[in-house]
């Protein structure tokens, strides 16, 4: 079974998107376009306000001002999918690769519905694809860091999902296990989806996005890395002294 | 042997007996494998003593208390979410509140009633020899209900329960989902009540499932092992109370501890 769907040409766009979070101001006046087919990475330091950046996408906290719009993409359909920081996932749950993959699949099974075989032909498919289809009987707390969001990715593939919004799901990931997510990621977007990384480390990865938002509670710059790398525009989002550029134009961050 | 089983069995209140025991031997630990996991243990302590107002009311206007029980469980489960939600409180803060307030209002209600007649140490530690064939009833219909929902909702049970966060993106089906987990979790402590009393009717919902954890890997499987340790803890109890004229819901709670005690104790290592 072919696990890309046709993804029709989604697209998202943010106008002027301010959030508050216990009264203080967490993002403010955030505009940005996103087009079908595009991997960005979202960067900043820590509490730049990157993953209240994507709950606000992913409708998980209110917009005070401004509007996030997310054209042909049905939230409740399945076609935004989330991929949570590690330490909001309940690890004492006691669940398979397999369970977690099929997970995906109940916005289309509804309420009562059980899987059927085309869903469990979707699941081993998928499961294929991020090369985990061997482990899909292992429990996920057996799996390593990039296994585990390999497995979420998964997740996103059975749920047909158009958006992809990834919370700092590199960190604690090694070099080489992220090589492997990026390569299916960027299969990901090839095929027409919106695939948004949150990150902090920008060594390894800054030259594999199509385009970058740089954020620091309000956008310090946002487009293809090359023009977005610049010094004035580091020193907005780590301070003066905090990075340094590398060569090739990827920054990396130094403190 | 044979006697030891049967003979207790030529009493109706017996049989009774045995039916209310693997009925709270299997429903009370497939609910509590979701409670082992998710950490709802206090939880399912405040409801149990926050039903104590209802069964009151049951007993004031004769009502069986199983069903006047239910509709107090199933508001406070409602309540906890409510009143965290709309005071920015922590979930054990707002079972805190809840739980003493209803507890406190039941035990006035016993006070200010002595007309009815309800011994409190049966509530508290639970007297399954009395249990009625309306009670019996009652927790078939309950057993039916929970299951069927248990069923249903299977996947999205495990969604919202392994990944809240990434669940309720997909929909608001995953707080709806919490809502009617806490609502299953309110029904069969009415169940557990009648078997184990508000006390201990902890121990039937923790203790199988906690040792079903340590057993097996996947969840499925832990509901599965949990309700059969249930079972043969309930049932095993009801027969050590009857030969041995002690106290049931403290036998069912001895016989799940110490199956839980050998298992800790032959366990070679923790789950990773």
């Amino acid at each position: 079974m072919n696990p890309a769907p046709n993804v029709h040409g989604a697209s998202m766009s943010l106008q002027d998107v301010t959030v508050e979070l216990d009264g203080h101001m967490a993002l403010s006046n955030v505009t940005f376009d996103v087009h079908a087919g595009t991997l960005m990475g979202v960067v900043g330091p820590n509490g730049a306000g990157k993953s209240t950046l994507f709950n606000a996408i992913a409708g998980l906290l209110p917009v005070r001002r401004g509007k996030v719009t997310l054209h042909r993409v049905d939230r409740r359909s399945g076609a935004l999918a989330y991929v949570p920081q590690q330490e909001s996932v309940n690890w004492r749950f006691p669940v398979t690769v397999m369970d977690v993959a099929m997970m995906g699949r109940c916005c289309k099974l509804g309420w009562c519905r059980r899987p059927g075989k085309r869903d469990r032909e979707l699941v081993d498919a998928c499961l294929y694809r991020v090369g985990l289809w061997d482990h899909r009987s292992a429990l996920m707390t057996e799996l390593s860091g990039g296994q585990k969001q390999r497995v979420f990715v998964a997740r996103a593939l059975t749920q047909e999902a158009s958006v992809l919004l990834l919370d700092e799901a590199f960190s604690g990931v090694d070099v080489g296990a992220q090589e492997g997510l990026i390569e299916v990621l960027q299969t990901m977007k090839n095929e027409g989806r919106i695939v948004l990384l949150a990150t902090h480390d920008l060594t390894n990865l800054a030259g594999r996005f199509d385009q970058v938002l740089c954020l620091n509670r309000q956008v310090c710059a946002c487009g293809p890395p090359d023009q977005v790398f610049t010094s004035e525009v580091m020193e907005k989002l780590y301070g003066a002294h905090g990075v340094r550029l590398t060569r090739d134009g990827s920054g990396s961050e130094t403190r | 042997m044979i006697d030891f089983v049967v003979a207790p069995l030529e009493y109706s209140f017996m049989v009774r007996a045995l039916i209310g025991s693997v009925l709270v031997g299997v429903m009370c630990p497939l609910l509590g494998a979701y409670v082992v996991t998710r950490n709802l243990a206090f939880m399912g302590d405040a409801l149990a003593h926050a039903v104590l107002p209802g069964m009151v009311v049951g007993f004031m206007v004769g009502i069986n208390p199983a069903i006047a029980a239910v509709p107090t469980g199933v508001s406070v489960a409602v309540l906890v979410r409510i009143v965290s939600r709309r005071g920015g409180l922590s979930a054990d803060t707002s079972i805190g509140i809840l739980f003493a307030a209803m507890f406190a209002l039941g035990l006035v209600m016993l006070a200010t009633s002595p007309t009815i007649g309800v011994d409190m140490e049966d509530l508290l530690l639970g007297q399954i020899l009395a249990i009625s064939s309306t009670d019996i009833y009652v927790s078939l219909g309950i057993t039916i209900v929970v299951i069927l929902g248990l069923f249903a909702l299977h996947h999205w049970l495990l969604f919202a329960s392994f990944d809240p966060v990434g669940s309720q993106v997909v929909g608001a089906r995953a707080n709806v989902v919490d809502y009617v987990l806490l609502v299953m979790l309110a029904l069969v402590i009415v169940i557990g009540i009648q078997a184990a009393g508000i006390v201990l009717v902890m121990a039937m919902l923790v203790t199988p499932a906690a040792t079903a954890y340590m057993l097996v890997r996947r969840f499925v499987s832990m509901m599965m092992v949990a309700a059969a340790i249930g079972t043969a803890a309930a049932v095993t109890g009801l027969y050590i109370s009857y030969h041995f004229n002690l106290p049931a819901g403290p036998a069912m709670t001895l016989v799940a501890s110490g199956i839980f005690v050998l298992v800790v104790s032959f366990r070679r290592k923790a789950r990773a």
